[in-house]
């Protein structure tokens, strides 16, 4: 199971812990955290279900392109880092 | 005369309490965080704030014990699939629905989507019929990179009547309880656009319109191009000539006297700032036939405040108006715009003023 950060930004909406999720892809790993904390869905995921515009991902110490980051592949012992882009301010 | 208003910024929102003639901060909420807007539900009492976290989206949060809690609620979201594939950005305006309609809420929002709720905020859909009209791809962002919805104004005469105001994309009319919308605005003049196409309803960039409470086919709007009148609901505009600066983004109408309203007048577009670092507000009187200009209590010289189409308020008795300032200043008047008192100089960038 892949390990899931989230920034500390998000501390009121995620427990300060790294969570465990089932996925072979970034995708697949975050909407299993979805099912166990269904609000925080719309913090990392827009209205599409794209990741939104100021939210990055480092996936085993790797910046993931914002386009392409949903869909990358991981293994089971994967480190995922849902960060704030400062593009965002 | 209302003692209470809420002010939101781009840190947060504040509560102030008037108490022996001097208005004070009597709470804080979300410091830190924007606050696009808020809205108080004269109906049950509820607060309404709309947050705009600049990379987790646009929430939505309400207080049913006037501000001292606070609970997350649905966030009005574009469904999957919906045609342009579009995201909310930022809840624009909140606004409680006629008073028969218990639970009713609307929130406009950047992009332009129209949501409704039923259940005061648990719950929320995308009104579809206005997205889906043809003319929706002529809208364009003003000053966003997408059109936004920043004016709904339900008739309270006919809970099934609302009219509403979008930058840039005209203002439109439902009559049958947002099932089909009409787009209205003749007489509205855009001269950013090419001078054949200046009269375009749909390419209109009404910056905000505020209606008579008690005379509803009065309503008042600050255009990007001027200050416009309608007699009829919105249906057709005249454009009034104020002296000096007819730019701006804010109107408050007065609730009882359809001839009354008051605008807080700036350079025009290249500019935005009062003229000569003197900040005024015009009032007219008589349906905009003439205008005085108020600066008692205003910064004369040096200030560049501006204010945005949610920072002028006026209470329900016509009397007290309040205004915040784009440099975080909040003036308040307790005569009907002729003098002003400065509340606070060092507030955060003020979004939305409004009292009850």
């Amino acid at each position: 199971m892949a390990q899931l950060h989230f920034t500390a930004w998000l501390r009121d909406q995620v427990p300060n812990q790294p969570l465990r999720a089932d996925g072979t892809t970034v995708g697949d790993a975050l909407a299993a955290a979805f099912t166990q904390m269904p609000h925080v869905r719309g913090y990392v995921l827009d209205d599409q279900g794209r990741l939104r515009k100021h939210v990055c991902i480092f996936a085993d110490g790797r910046r993931l392109r914002r386009d392409v980051a949903l869909t990358q592949r991981i293994g089971p012992d994967s480190k995922l880092y849902v960060m704030q882009a400062l593009s965002g301010g | 005369m209302n003692e209470r208003m809420l002010v939101a910024t781009r840190k947060g929102l504040f509560t102030l309490t008037r108490n022996n003639s001097a208005w004070t901060i009597a709470s804080t909420a979300f410091l830190g965080s924007p606050v696009s807007n808020v809205l108080h539900d004269a109906r049950d009492g509820a607060i309404y704030a709309a947050l705009n976290l600049g990379h987790f989206g646009a929430k939505l949060h309400r207080s049913d014990d006037g501000g001292k809690n606070w609970r997350e609620l649905s966030a009005p979201a574009f469904p999957p699939g919906t045609a342009g594939e579009p995201s909310v950005q930022l809840y624009w305006t909140l606004v409680a629905g006629a008073p028969s309609q218990a639970g009713r809420l609307w929130i406009g929002a950047i992009p332009a989507g129209l949501f409704r709720s039923d259940d005061r905020g648990e719950s929320w859909q995308l009104v579809d019929t206005l997205w889906n009209v043809p003319e929706r791809e002529k809208w364009f962002g003003g000053g966003y990179d997408d059109a936004g919805i920043h004016t709904v104004s339900p008739d309270p005469r006919d809970p099934d009547r609302a009219f509403i105001a979008i930058s840039c994309g005209g203002v439109w009319e439902t009559r049958d309880g947002a099932k089909s919308w009409k787009l209205h605005g003749k007489g509205m003049v855009a001269t950013y656009l090419p001078p054949d196409q200046a009269g375009a309803l749909e390419s209109q960039d009404p910056h905000r319109v505020a209606r008579c409470a008690a005379a509803p086919d009065t309503m008042w709007m600050q255009h990007h191009c001027g200050i416009f009148r309608s007699s009829d609901a919105g249906a057709t505009w005249t454009q009034l000539k104020p002296p000096g600066d007819d730019f701006g983004f804010a109107v408050a109408a007065h609730p009882k006297d359809g001839a009354t309203a008051w605008f807080v007048p700036a350079v025009k577009d290249e500019f935005r700032y009062p003229r000569d670092g003197a900040m005024s507000v015009t009032r007219t009187r008589d349906g905009g036939k003439s205008w005085e200009t108020f600066r008692d209590g205003l910064p004369q010289r040096d200030a560049y405040d501006l204010i945005y189409r949610h920072g002028l308020d006026v209470d329900e008795t016509g009397t007290r108006l309040a205004m915040g300032s784009t440099t975080g200043a909040l003036w308040v008047s307790d005569d009907a715009g002729e003098r002003w008192q400065l509340v606070n100089a060092h507030l955060p960038p003020i979004y939305a003023v409004h009292f009850h």
